[in-house]
């Protein structure tokens, strides 16, 4: 029964900023374990889309969300939701490597100590789980004191991801997380987004690079103007777009 | 040829002119910054040429004031002057802090938050013999604590507040966003994120604030005149009847402070050594808030440091 019911999905989910709908409804499905790209070309709501999913738009004042957000199968886009308690499952990981001013350990521990983690032995335990799922782990053991600033922008990328893994999260939201990095930089995060989807994490992740998207993902949601315009398996959708749309898009014929 | 001359002869008369510009604005602006620190330079060594005979003198610094006689110390200002700065950072401190996070954080856009933000802009300009005014009525008088500690630490906190509310809160604005979003994006609360996350951020720029902004108090006279008092009675450190007039530690006796005494020996003093005191008491207030200057510059770099590791 619960194999029938995606780990995530969308019915006619819309946003508005002050009364005027930035996303048009939406209807998508993410699975466990897979990568989902969502592209589209600026201001076509992709962003927007992906903060709706771990309710992040309602920081925002005037912002407001319509429609279904069914997590495990239940609706969260209500009153009552406990949005900690999602946050902590839907992890995020922004545009901009943002770790806070704290030491590279506190980065990863902050969080999880304030949701009730305690003992050395398990913090210490976590950091480096975490740390070493984001790939990070060699480059800093030696330093885990020191201020995370004192990283590249990359490491503080990763730093990022490791920070939202110690949760434990279902899901992990990546908002164009390589928009700031390097080539080397990029590649290293990419194969750390299959290596969570290996372990059973639904990732999906906005990005403005086409090749990023065929990289790193199973399937591909393209937006247009507010509109998701088309859904599918990655290489299907590359390959054989079927909305003429999509196909001027991937074909450069965008005005 | 005209034209081929300009461009690789090198200068044209636009350009002549555009440079003599230049070199009168980069001339004035030198002259103005020059004449400011000439000034500067000129009263702080007046003030501290004539008053280091005293200033440097223990004796100076810890006998108690003389009514009649040369040879009269600040001791009791020096100490009030401290005691009633840390009252009032004790206050207003808290009070500040709350309410700029509540107006960077939580405040919705509205009348009743611009309201807030205007009245807090307008206090902040408010001379400060009015605050002392009103502190008179409002705790000497109203609240019948006459000429006292706490009237006066209440005054320079009404004083304090304003500033105190915009540093923090320009400390807290200038905390990038993404700093906030990243703890709400880990399932932590506004609350947690403002204290675990944003304020540490903008301790730096807090601390700073908040000392130099003791510098401003701790000169200040006007406020304090009429509801601290121009009284120093003797203290007795050894005294810890919180009720008694010579007990150092208790809010409800008069305490005249270093800046207040200042104004006080120069309108009705009538010791013989009037000048030199008035000297001496200058430079030791203008001392104290020097080391408050390089004190709130080293506290915010070491404590930028910790953070950034830079």
């Amino acid at each position: 029964m619960t194999s029938t019911t995606p780990l995530l999905a969308t019915e006619d989910v819309t946003v508005s900023y002050s009364g005027k709908e930035a996303l048009h409804a939406t209807s998508l499905s993410f699975e466990r374990g897979s990568v989902t790209a969502l592209i589209g070309p600026s201001g076509c709501g992709k962003s927007t889309f992906l903060r709706s999913l771990n309710l992040m738009n309602r920081e925002i004042p005037g912002c407001r969300i319509g429609g279904s957000i069914l997590y495990h199968g239940k609706d969260v886009n209500t009153r009552g939701v406990d949005t900690y308690q999602l946050r902590k499952q839907i992890g995020m990981v922004f545009q901009q490597p943002n770790p806070f001013r704290k030491s590279i350990r506190e980065n990863i521990a902050f969080a999880p100590k304030r949701h009730g983690l305690s003992g050395k032995a398990n913090i210490d335990a976590l950091v480096e789980e975490s740390l070493r799922a984001a790939a990070l782990w060699d480059e800093v053991k030696d330093k885990l004191d020191q201020s995370a600033y004192a990283l590249s922008g990359g490491q503080q990328q990763r730093l990022c991801i490791a920070r939202t893994l110690a949760m434990h999260p279902d899901v992990v939201l990546m908002d164009e997380p390589c928009s700031a990095l390097d080539p080397i930089a990029t590649y290293s995060i990419e194969e750390t987004i299959r290596d969570m989807a290996k372990r059973g994490i639904c990732v999906v992740i906005v990005t403005h690079n086409m090749e990023q998207a065929a990289r790193v993902s199973d399937k591909t949601a393209f937006f247009l103007l507010g509109d998701m315009v088309e859904f599918g398996p990655t290489p299907e959708l590359f390959s054989r777009p079927k909305d003429k749309r999509l196909d001027d898009y991937l074909t450069g014929r965008f005005g | 040829m005209a034209s081929e001359e300009s461009r690789d002869g090198g200068i044209s008369d636009v350009t002549k002119r555009l440079r003599a510009e230049d070199h009168v604005a980069t001339g004035v602006l030198t002259a103005i910054v020059v004449a400011i620190l000439v000034a500067l330079v000129a009263v702080i060594g007046y003030i501290l040429v004539s008053g280091a005979g005293k200033a440097f003198d223990l004796h100076f610094l810890t006998s108690k004031p003389e009514s009649f006689k040369a040879g009269g110390g600040i001791g009791p200002e020096l100490f009030n002057s401290f005691y009633l700065l840390v009252l009032t950072l004790l206050i207003s401190l808290p009070i500040s802090l709350g309410a700029a996070i509540f107006l960077t954080q939580y405040a919705p856009e509205g009348p009743v938050t611009n309201i807030a933000k205007t009245a807090i802009e307008t206090l902040s300009s408010l001379p400060s013999i009015v605050v002392g005014l009103f502190g008179m009525l409002i705790f000497v008088l109203g609240a019948g604590w006459g000429f006292s500690i706490i009237s006066g630490a209440l005054a320079l906190t009404m004083f304090n507040i304003p500033i105190l509310v915009r540093v923090i809160q320009q400390a807290l604005e200038a905390v990038p966003r993404d700093q906030r979003d990243a703890a709400l994006a880990l399932g932590l609360t506004r609350w947690e994120a403002t204290v675990h996350v944003l304020v540490p951020a903008a301790m730096p720029a807090i601390v700073t604030g908040v000392i130099l902004s003791a510098g401003r108090v701790f000169g200040e006279a006007a406020a304090l005149i009429y509801t601290a008092g121009q009284s120093a009675p003797a203290l007795d450190f050894t005294n810890l009847n919180l009720a008694s007039p010579s007990c150092p530690w208790n809010i409800f006796r008069p305490a005249e402070t270093l800046a207040v005494h200042i104004w006080k020996i120069n309108s009705e003093g009538v010791v013989p050594d009037l000048a030199a005191v008035s000297a001496g008491t200058a430079a030791v207030l203008m001392i104290c808030i020097l080391l408050f200057n390089v004190l709130a510059r080293i506290a915010g770099r070491a404590i930028e440091r910790r953070l950034t590791a830079e």
